[in-house]
């Protein structure tokens, strides 16, 4: 899948900003910058990771900068940075 | 006869006897006109001169007050000096320490501080001693702990460097300044009280030398060695930033609002009350919101204590709170009242919080309102060190309120982003459960099962009164299971109970 630069989210408390470029090399490169970091560090990645590959996106660099999200922030933020990543839009049907 | 020449052997006999010298006769008068003699003022030098003349050596203990909070400039200037002049091992023992106070990461890595004694942390200071930046534990204590640890001599200090508003030559000093060339206010100098009274040497540090007799004042020139005239103690301005800003944010009015529904229907809550609130937005808060039930029933309180804010003062200047009692001047506002009004008393750290002065203000206080990072299941409070392990708060009055109050109120959010702050297990114990009564929270209020009293009364007044444990369960299941916090096995920080006794230590984080 074709990926454009694209991010979602904003740099307020308890939120998450996403940003996604298409991928230098194979794979999910996850880079997470967390005020969270040491509890749900790994956790966070996890949403990311699922989210992404639930929406068919193996192969993209994702720049994330958490406030202490909730998981289902992560999940509508990274889902709305891929749609604009993509331009294919999940929610249309 | 009996002239004094015929009494001269009896005199000397007398002298001997008491082991005294015989009077010699007094020196020459001083003829100089008082005004002129009072302005050369012999106590008046400047900041290096005056560090000389204390006797300051290597290894130790100097001292501040935090009243200018944010807005300090003391702390940096004198460090930034003793460091110039080749000190070392010092002994740095604050009321509190805040984010501008960073540049002391650099006098720390150079050895000038080697020890430090405060009542909190904040910003990079407390990160980097987090993660150990010190060989030597900081240790913390609360406001009335230190005033106590200063009276009983845990904590000797050397040498004071107090920061005044205005000072005479001689030394008696203010935290405002009556003169039209006033340069700052802090209002309060309530925890430099201690310092003046108890340390070996006191150096004033002023922006506005004033002419003596600089009355009413609150340090006296009779515990004062030097006055050293500087261009800023402190930007005013700042005072009422960080944890005493004032709230616009709905989640706080929505506690303060609850915080004042379970005040009302306490039991407290009748004529002559007395009242506390501390710092953090929804507590400060709080006071806003029990006014009108003040009114509407014809209640009024015999005094509001600490932390006095610009919301008591109007409630004390419309009559409603009848003497205002002033450890620390919240805002500007404060400021000017304690200066202007006669009824808004400034009390040193001793008489506001000592946990062995039965006469201390906070034995006499009914209900305090104070905020908190985290409570756990056992009501047990932490308001020093965060969710993530590392050093950003101040143990301030919290365990000295909770403690002697006939009613603590302690009022938080149930999570702040992500993190919980009802928890199993809070990560540093500061103020013991068994001094907490109420906690308030946006999903429900819980009550200590030590006050089934104060439970029934919230339940009969409507409140949305739960268990401690369901607010902790909830909590988890919004934000999921934490991993654990990557402790190392150094203690950076030890916290002293408000009676002398060690109550936790704090392990260092490790990336």
């Amino acid at each position: 899948m074709e990926i454009k630069n694209a991010f979602a989210g904003t740099l307020e408390s308890g939120d998450i900003l996403i940003q996604i470029a298409p991928a230098e090399k194979a794979g999910l490169q996850i880079e997470l910058d967390s005020t969270v970091a040491y509890q749900f560090g790994e956790q966070i990645k996890k949403v990311i990771t699922e989210t992404l590959t639930g929406l068919g996106i193996n192969d993209a660099s994702v720049k994330a900068t958490d406030k202490g999200a909730l998981d289902c922030t992560i999940r509508a933020r990274v889902t709305a940075a891929a749609v604009r990543a993509t331009g294919k839009d999940v929610w249309a049907d | 006869m009996n002239s004094i020449k015929d009494r001269a052997a009896l005199i000397s006999e007398a002298a001997a006897r008491m082991g005294k010298e015989t009077f010699k006769g007094t020196a020459d008068k001083n003829t100089m006109a008082r005004t002129e003699l009072t302005q050369q003022g012999a106590k008046v030098t400047t900041l290096e001169d005056a560090i000389r003349k204390s006797g300051l050596q290597d290894g130790m203990t100097i001292s501040f007050h935090h009243h200018f909070r944010g807005g300090d400039k003391v702390i940096n200037m004198v460090v930034a000096k003793l460091a110039e002049m080749g000190f070392k091992n010092l002994h740095l023992a604050s009321s509190s320490l805040i984010d501008v106070h960073e540049p002391l990461i650099e006098h720390i890595k150079a050895g000038v501080i080697t020890k430090i004694s405060t009542s909190g942390l904040r910003g990079n200071l407390a990160k980097e001693i987090s993660h150990g930046l010190m060989d030597e534990p900081v240790i913390f204590r609360s406001h009335g702990g230190r005033g106590s640890a200063i009276a009983n001599g845990d904590l000797k200090i050397d040498v004071a460097f107090l920061g005044a508003s205005s000072a005479d030559p001689m030394g008696n000093a203010c935290g405002y300044s009556r003169s039209e060339n006033a340069k700052s206010i802090c209002g309060s100098l309530g925890y430099a009280l201690p310092d003046a009274q108890y340390a070996k040497h006191v150096i004033i540090l002023t922006d506005d030398l004033v002419a003596y007799p600089n009355t009413p004042f609150s340090i006296s020139e009779r515990n004062v060695e030097s006055v050293v005239v500087v261009d800023s103690v402190g930007d005013s301005s700042k005072i009422s930033s960080g944890a005493s800003r004032d709230t616009k944010n709905p989640r706080d009015i929505l506690l303060a609002t609850q915080a004042a529904k379970v005040i009302i229907n306490s039991g407290y809550f009748k004529e002559g009350f007395s009242i506390q609130t501390g710092s953090g937005g929804a507590s400060l808060a709080a006071v806003k919101y029990i006014r009108q039930s003040m009114i509407d029933q014809g209640i009024k309180a015999s005094f509001a204590l600490g932390g006095i804010t610009a919301h008591m003062v109007k409630m004390h200047e419309e009559g409603l709170i009848d003497r205002l009692i002033d450890v620390q001047s919240f805002d500007k506002v404060a400021a000017e009242s304690l200066k202007s009004d006669p009824m808004h008393q400034e009390v040193s750290a001793n008489e506001y919080a000592s946990f062995d002065e039965p006469g201390s203000a906070t034995h006499s206080l009914d209900i305090v309102i104070l905020s908190a990072l985290e409570v756990d299941v056992n009501f047990n409070v932490n308001v020093l060190v965060g969710s993530d392990g590392i050093i950003r708060g101040a143990i301030g009055g919290h365990p000295d309120t909770a403690g002697d109050s006939a009613l603590s109120i302690i009022v938080c959010p149930l999570l702040r982003g992500r993190i919980p702050c009802v928890v199993d297990e809070v990560t540093t114990h500061i103020t013991p459960g068994s001094s907490v009564d109420v906690v308030v929270t946006e999903y429900g209020i819980a009550v200590n099962p030590r006050r089934p009293e104060i439970k029934e009364r919230l339940i009969a007044a409507g409140l949305n009164v739960v268990e401690i444990n369901a607010l902790k369960d909830r909590a988890k299941s919004i934000i999921g299971e934490a991993a654990p916090l990557p402790f190392g096995d150094k203690v950076v920080g030890i916290v002293m109970n408000r009676d002398g006794s060690v109550m936790d230590v704090i392990k260092n984080i490790v990336d």
